[in-house]
């Protein structure tokens, strides 16, 4: 479904990443760990086509996106930023449908259908009842929310989210990770980038670690986020134990040496 | 689903006709009633029917002096409004005039150069509109050979290319002379409707339906547009090809605007924001809604203009005096429609 084949990005001093590649099934949770400054918003950039990679290839159903043009990579590959300024206060519902872009001709203005298609993926990510609200007046979470709703909007069968929780509080942070997890359990495929490696076993099905511009980590989520690669990964002391009440393991950092 | 709000948004739309026909009483000239429904009878008649046209001194007032003044208000108003809406959106930013790129200042010296070189009516407006252009291609091409991206050169090139031109027409000043040309040139830049023929409306009317229409269709691409380029771009959207697109027909309406008028400032600012305050902040209302609002508010000023004293006040004088303390009031009130 998604195929990255040794993708390489530079902004002309050096590669920010380079020999890139991993491949997604259809409903996968990807988790793309790493530190700040390893090039994961511009490895997201790079597959949503905002970026044009330097070498390597990203195919989407089997398509080469670099054919693909900015209209046909929006029609599959849903791409949530991590926050946005909206400089004029669009209502919900005028942002959400701004999504139908990539399926409208170039003069053609939302109809009825779009609305409506805009109020049904509002209502998945369960806040119908803010549509006519501006966006601006929106929580950190609800904001998120409504990226998601509009990326939706889109019908990707890909979507990629560039740390979607990186602003919010715990509890917009779990809203937004079991949002995750309900799209990927209707068929999304999912491309996350993350600060907590916690993340990747609450939503991941895989995980990849990011560092020093190439992967150094990728597969299930279990083979890769690990006490002795997480350490590295982030040059401090990290501990993956089992929940044993939960069935579930955690990622915590360590104190002291 | 019947919505109140947008039918009382509807009667707006009648406005421009409603005053359009109320201007054509105001006036030095007395003209009652009686008089504007029989020369419009009469002229209307000698239009579709052959017969012969009234010669009488009211005919000349209503149709020859008046309703070509106020025709070229409203396009004036409609195309700077226009204008200035699609620009501000572009750019992202809610202070953004039609003359952001330097089309103000390029007609400008346009004219002024016309009016020291020629003094011919038709030239100083073919000068104007052909400044106005060459400003925008010199701060595009400006724009786009700087290594930086987005919409922040091209507001730089923009203040570059006006300072240019600014310049020069302080030179053409400089070199004019006093008595004749000099006062023609100040006249020029103040801004008025006051010599205008259906000749003059004959040439800026194709390329204002031209600009105005694209820009009418793309209307809804321009609130992707304000998203940002990342955003417009991860919407599937060809952001460059797009924005240019935008930029030079909104340039179109402001140098054809301009070169019958003269710069007029503040319209293409303030009314925006009022249509803002009316229907939001959504292009698909919000452009349409700047065209009739902006054509009532330059005609109600044009009104103005030749009403309150003898002589003429110019238009960029009085739309600035109404338009700046109307921008403080809507400030105060708080109710830009932005954030």
């Amino acid at each position: 479904m998604l195929e990255v084949n040794s993708l390489a990005f530079s902004y002309g001093n050096g590669p920010v990443f380079e020999n890139v590649s991993f491949s997604l099934k259809k409903g996968e949770v990807m988790c793309i760990l790493g530190p700040n400054g390893a090039g994961k918003s511009t490895l997201i950039k790079c597959i949503a086509g905002i970026l044009k990679p330097a070498a390597g290839s990203v195919r989407i159903l089997g398509r080469d996106t670099a054919f693909l043009g900015a209209k046909g990579i929006a029609r599959h590959i849903g791409y949530v930023p991590q926050q946005n300024e909206v400089v004029f206060p669009f209502t919900v519902l005028d942002f959400v449908v701004m999504g139908r872009a990539p399926h409208l001709s170039m003069f053609a203005s939302p109809r009825a259908e779009d609305m409506e298609l805009a109020r049904e993926s509002l209502a998945v990510v369960g806040l119908s009842e803010l549509a006519e609200r501006p966006v601006a007046s929106l929580s950190g979470g609800q904001g998120q929310m409504v990226l998601i709703a509009r990326a939706l909007v889109q019908k990707p069968s890909l979507l990629l989210l560039d740390e979607p929780t990186s602003h919010l509080d715990f509890g917009n942070q779990v809203l937004v990770l079991e949002t995750v997890q309900r799209l990927a359990s209707l068929g999304m495929s999912i491309v996350m980038n993350t600060h907590m490696p916690d993340h990747a076993f609450l939503v991941g099905s895989r995980a990849a670690a990011l560092a020093g511009g190439r992967l150094v980590a990728l597969g299930a989520v279990e083979t890769v986020v690990t006490g002795k690669m997480m350490s590295s990964v982030y040059g401090v002391k990290v501990a993956v134990r089992e929940i044993e009440d939960m069935k579930r393991k955690v990622c915590l950092p360590l104190r002291g040496k | 689903m019947f919505d109140c709000r947008y039918s009382r948004t509807a009667l707006v739309y009648v406005l421009p006709l409603a005053l359009l026909i109320g201007s054509l009483f105001v006036g030095r000239y007395q003209t009652p009633v009686s008089a504007v429904v029989d020369e419009s009878m009469k002229a209307f008649s000698s239009l579709f029917f052959g017969t012969p046209a009234s010669v009488s001194t009211q005919h000349t007032v209503l149709f020859n002096v008046r309703l070509p003044r106020i025709l070229a208000a409203l396009l004036v108003g409609a195309a700077l409004s226009t204008a200035g809406a699609s620009f501000q959106g572009i750019f992202r930013n809610p202070l953004v005039s039609p003359y952001i790129l330097g089309v103000g200042a390029g007609a400008g010296f346009g004219a002024c150069l016309a009016i020291l070189l020629w003094d011919n009516y038709l030239l100083i407006q073919l000068m104007a509109f052909a400044f106005g252009l060459l400003a925008m291609f010199l701060a595009i091409s400006m724009g786009k050979a700087s290594k930086g991206t987005g919409t922040l050169v091209f507001v730089l090139s923009g203040i570059i290319v006006s300072s240019i031109f600014t310049a020069l027409t302080s030179l053409v000043k400089y070199v004019a002379d006093p008595y004749d040309e000099l006062p023609a040139i100040v006249f020029w830049l103040m801004g008025s409707l006051a010599t205008v023929r259906y000749g003059d409306l004959l040439y800026i009317v194709l390329p204002m339906f031209v600009g105005a229409l694209v820009l009418f269709l793309l209307r809804w691409r321009i609130n992707i547009l304000s998203l940002g380029d990342e955003e417009a771009k991860a919407l599937g959207m060809n952001v460059e090809k797009m924005r240019l697109i935008i930029i030079v027909c909104a340039t179109l309406l402001t140098s054809a605007a301009v070169s019958i008028s003269g710069v007029i400032g503040w319209v293409g600012l303030v009314v925006p924001h009022i249509s803002r305050m009316i229907v939001g902040p959504n292009y698909s209302r919000l452009l349409p809604m700047s065209m009739v609002i902006g054509a009532s508010f330059m005609l109600l000023v044009d009104d103005l203009s030749r009403t309150i004293v003898a002589t003429e006040i110019p238009l960029g004088i009085l739309t600035s005096l109404v338009g700046a303390p109307l921008f403080a009031y809507l400030i105060r009130r708080g109710r830009m429609g932005w954030n």
